[in-house]
């Protein structure tokens, strides 16, 4: 593409981006306080002191008492700033509870979405290129197995044979309790917990990508273009990679694209299955304890992943894909 | 000795197919630096020869008897890797569609690059690739190899493809209908083109097409092909003006061939029925929040008129907006300005329901009979539709449909099937039937018979003129061919990019074309120089 035109593009994408955020924003504020119970009513109740003295006194510290749009104008404000507010609960600002946890959660989404696409790709390819045959039929039985079989349960099957009879892989946290390690000794630690999580999360996106890819190459493969490669005398393997994968790419770019923005929201789950320290995990307190101010931080940062993301597939696809403008 | 000698070459079609060899028997000799012509229509098996000489037929399609003789090897005989190695260096092909045979993700220089590197020639790529597509007669060959293929126009696009086909200088250039999908005044540079390179060189040329106008303007031998078989062989002036079998007299008769068969009926003085004055349609693209806006003038001033049993003929190229121009008529798009003036009533400012009682008055008949025709309804259904719509009660509409189906020549028990079980002139008759089941007055058709195989096409055309002499019906006939036009249209209009450049009666515009556009144009039709032989009467 005309690299020239890269700043303006980058410039109204951001621009639009930011209202798609701010407009987010307002909405997750709205639906957090459409939820019945409030921060103060959880926390009078947890104390065992609900009169209503103490609880009125609760909401006054935590503003809860002013009307919902001054509430809403001073939280706007706040986030504008990059101020995402404090916790009375954990006692610390939102912003530092979400950055502890965000490079936990990122390590794992990260691998799990690398390990997707890589592997998803590669099986959709081999099988494309032995349709019809036993090794394409293994795929496609695997792919499917994995599209029908739900999360929580590959992770409690794979927390089962793995960690329960193998014995072979930790099945919680992200690192051991307890001993003193070093070096890369720390990483090998982390990746032998971060292997099943990992694989949890990553393994229904891989059949997606597998089936995706098998069916798009298959049908790039009748196009007149591939045709012409033949004529030229391309070999196949050539043909394959440099004509028909590269065609087939471009579906599964975008939905690689929308599976990065979903990736935070399915590791709610992952996460609690296996207690890996991350955001998703942070959400879920959160919202059992009414602790407002972190729940919107979470969202406000997951949001803000999920535009970037978008932003980021939009980008790779006008570097990919010659025909795809620029614009707007 | 000959290039390229087929002989007695069979491929079977998989069984079950409505005959048991897509080729049989096929005998054919391409000499070095000469255009053998093989002519046929849809399903003739043409394009099965060329892929059996190419070794690029479906797994499906196996090559039962015969040999293929190429520069003195059997290529039956090679192995796959052995046949891959002389395609794209020794034997070369180009195809129909240019619009999807390159590669969309890869820039043309890219692609013709590939080609010369694929066969050990990749070095001196950098030098080669601007010569070559400079050799194909394109401006600026730096920049077109730079450039996406999206970029290129149709023409330009098969230009790059015979740069590619060229790049090593094959010895046989295989041409599958190469030029059916461009413009009249494309395809006659791009046969120039084939015709100077291929003389140039000495290349020996296999050029399929179902065109005899194009066999006329290139051809050096010919060979007809019908049902999979060899019918009739021969140099291309013994079959063009003396053509012996049954099958190449009917093909050669079906050619539209510019003298109209019908009586132009005496322009009546009366009120006209439609006068179109200062129609104007822009399409905008783009926009959103703050993106540009495009503006393409589809329509610009259009003015014409229609009178009564008279059938004006728009004529263009792709792009020039007479599709538009005809959708508006039938407020399938809204124009911006202007007047459509039915029966002195301005049509443009009506509201749909408004509308609705000139629909009735109003029909029109689509280019792709695939396409038009609804696949999940009985054909009895499709054309009682329109009626049932507009208040007739379901018998009596069910009634009149077949009795369409008769007036249009097709059985009335196509009634109850489905439109894919029709063959395409079939299913454009199905369309006629459904126009004619309101009882139109004036009949909109949007390129009838292009779609069509050209004996079929005549078919169609027959029956358009007779319904039209019956029904005294009124006609705005759209088209890209001439020939057509100049066969059923008593006059016409010529669009270029929008503008009506000249109008008049199909005679004068014919014979005495005033501007420069509609002379470009009809020195475009290929085979001009030939006059069909008349053999209505042995036909």
């Amino acid at each position: 593409m005309d690299l020239t035109k890269l700043p303006g593009f980058l410039l109204r994408r951001g621009l639009k981006a930011l209202i798609v955020v701010l407009a987010i924003v307002i909405c997750n504020f709205l639906l957090v306080h459409a939820a019945p119970g409030d921060p103060a009513s959880v926390i009078a109740g947890q104390s065992g002191a609900a009169d209503p003295v103490f609880l009125e006194q609760l909401r006054r510290q935590f503003g809860l008492d002013r009307p919902l749009y001054v509430q809403l104008w001073i939280y706007l404000k706040s986030v504008l700033t990059l101020d995402l507010g404090f916790s009375h609960r954990q006692q610390m600002s939102v912003a530092s509870l979400i950055l502890e946890r965000l490079p936990a959660t990122l390590l794992l989404t990260g691998v799990a979405f690398a390990f997707a696409l890589a592997g998803g790709v590669t099986l959709g390819a081999l099988a494309a290129r032995r349709v019809g045959r036993w090794a394409d039929s293994f795929i496609t039985v695997l792919a499917l197995t994995f599209y029908a079989t739900p999360l929580f349960w590959v992770g409690l099957m794979l927390v089962l044979v793995f960690s329960v009879w193998l014995d072979w892989l930790p099945s919680f946290g992200m690192g051991s309790v307890g001993v003193d390690l070093q070096g890369v000794e720390v990483v090998l630690d982390v990746a032998k917990h971060l292997l099943l999580p990992a694989l949890t999360l990553g393994l229904f996106y891989l059949a997606v990508y597998a089936r995706l890819t098998r069916a798009t190459m298959l049908e790039v493969a009748d196009q007149d273009f591939v045709k012409t490669a033949r004529a030229k005398g391309v070999p196949e393997g050539r043909i394959l990679r440099a004509h028909v994968l590269r065609n087939a790419l471009l579906p599964v770019i975008t939905f690689a694209g929308i599976q990065a923005g979903q990736l935070l929201g399915g590791s709610i789950l992952v996460e609690t299955v296996f207690a890996w320290p991350g955001i998703g995990r942070l959400a879920f307190e959160a919202l059992l304890a009414r602790d407002y101010p972190v729940l919107l931080g979470v969202f406000f940062c997951t949001s803000v992943m999920v535009v970037l993301f978008n932003l980021l597939t939009d980008l790779l696809y006008v570097v990919v894909d010659p025909r795809v403008e620029a614009a707007g | 000795m000959s290039l390229l000698t087929v002989e007695g070459l069979t491929v079977a079609l998989p069984p079950g197919g409505d005959r048991p060899h897509a080729v049989e028997d096929i005998s054919l000799t391409v000499d070095p630096g000469e255009i053998l012509c093989i002519v046929g229509e849809s399903g003739s098996g043409k394009s099965i020869t060329a892929n059996a000489v190419m070794g690029l037929l479906p797994g499906g399609l196996p090559v039962r008897a015969g040999h293929i003789r190429f520069e003195g090897q059997d290529l039956l005989a090679l192995g796959p890797d052995a046949m891959r190695r002389l395609r794209g260096a020794r034997l070369a092909m180009i195809f129909q569609e240019p619009m999807t045979a390159l590669n969309p993700l890869m820039r043309v220089g890219d692609q013709v690059a590939e080609a010369l590197r694929v066969h050990g020639a990749g070095g001196d790529a950098a030098r080669r690739v601007p010569e070559l597509l400079a050799a194909v007669n394109l401006p600026d060959p730096a920049a077109i190899a730079r450039s996406h293929p999206f970029r290129l126009s149709g023409g330009q696009r098969q230009r790059v493809m015979i740069a590619m086909a060229l790049a090593l200088e094959p010895t046989l250039l295989i041409a599958d209908e190469p030029t059916t999908a461009l413009d009249v005044t494309t395809q006659m540079q791009i046969l120039r083109l084939v015709r100077e390179i291929q003389s140039r060189r000495g290349t020996g040329v296999m050029f399929i097409t179902h065109d005899f106008g194009v066999v006329a303007e290139i051809a050096d031998c010919v060979a007809v092909m019908q049902h999979g078989r060899i019918v009739e062989q021969g140099s291309a002036r013994a079959v063009l003006d003396r053509p012996q079998h049954p099958y190449t007299r009917a093909l050669i008769a079906a050619v539209p061939h510019g003298a109209s068969g019908l009586v132009a009926p005496a322009p009546s003085a009366a009120e006209p029925v439609l006068r179109v004055a200062g129609l104007r349609k822009t399409y905008r693209r783009g926009g959103g929040w703050f993106g540009q806006r495009v503006e393409v003038p589809a329509v610009q001033d259009a003015d014409f008129t229609l009178v009564h049993g008279e059938t004006l003929g728009v004529v263009g190229e792709s792009g020039s907006g007479k599709s538009t121009l005809a959708r508006c008529v039938v407020k399938l798009v809204e124009p911006e300005s202007g007047s459509i003036s039915f029966h002195g009533k301005d049509l443009r400012p009506l509201s749909r329901s408004a509308w609705k009682p000139y629909r009735q008055k109003i029909q029109m008949i689509f280019q792709d009979p695939f396409a038009s025709l609804n696949p999940r309804r009985k054909v009895g259904e499709t054309i009682a539709e329109g009626p049932i719509t507009h208040g007739l009660p379901r018998a009596a509409a069910l009634e009149r449909a077949r009795d369409l189906l008769r007036l249009v020549q097709l059985d009335p028990g196509a009634m109850d099937r489905y439109p894919h079980e029709f063959s395409g002139g079939q299913r454009q008759r199905i369309g006629i039937a459904r126009a004619l089941a309101l009882e139109p007055e004036l009949l909109i058709a949007d390129e009838p018979v292009s779609a069509l195989d050209v004996s079929v096409q005549a078919q169609v055309l027959a029956l358009l003129a007779d319904i039209r002499g019956r029904l005294g019906l009124t006609m705005l006939f759209i088209t890209h061919d001439l020939r057509v036009a100049a066969q059923v249209c008593d006059r016409v209009a010529v669009m270029q990019r929008g503008v009506i450049v000249e109008q008049g009666s199909t005679m004068q515009v014919f014979s005495a074309p005033r501007h420069p556009y509609t002379q470009q144009l009809l020195d475009s039709i290929p085979g001009r120089g030939w006059t069909p032989p008349d053999l209505t009467e042995a036909a």
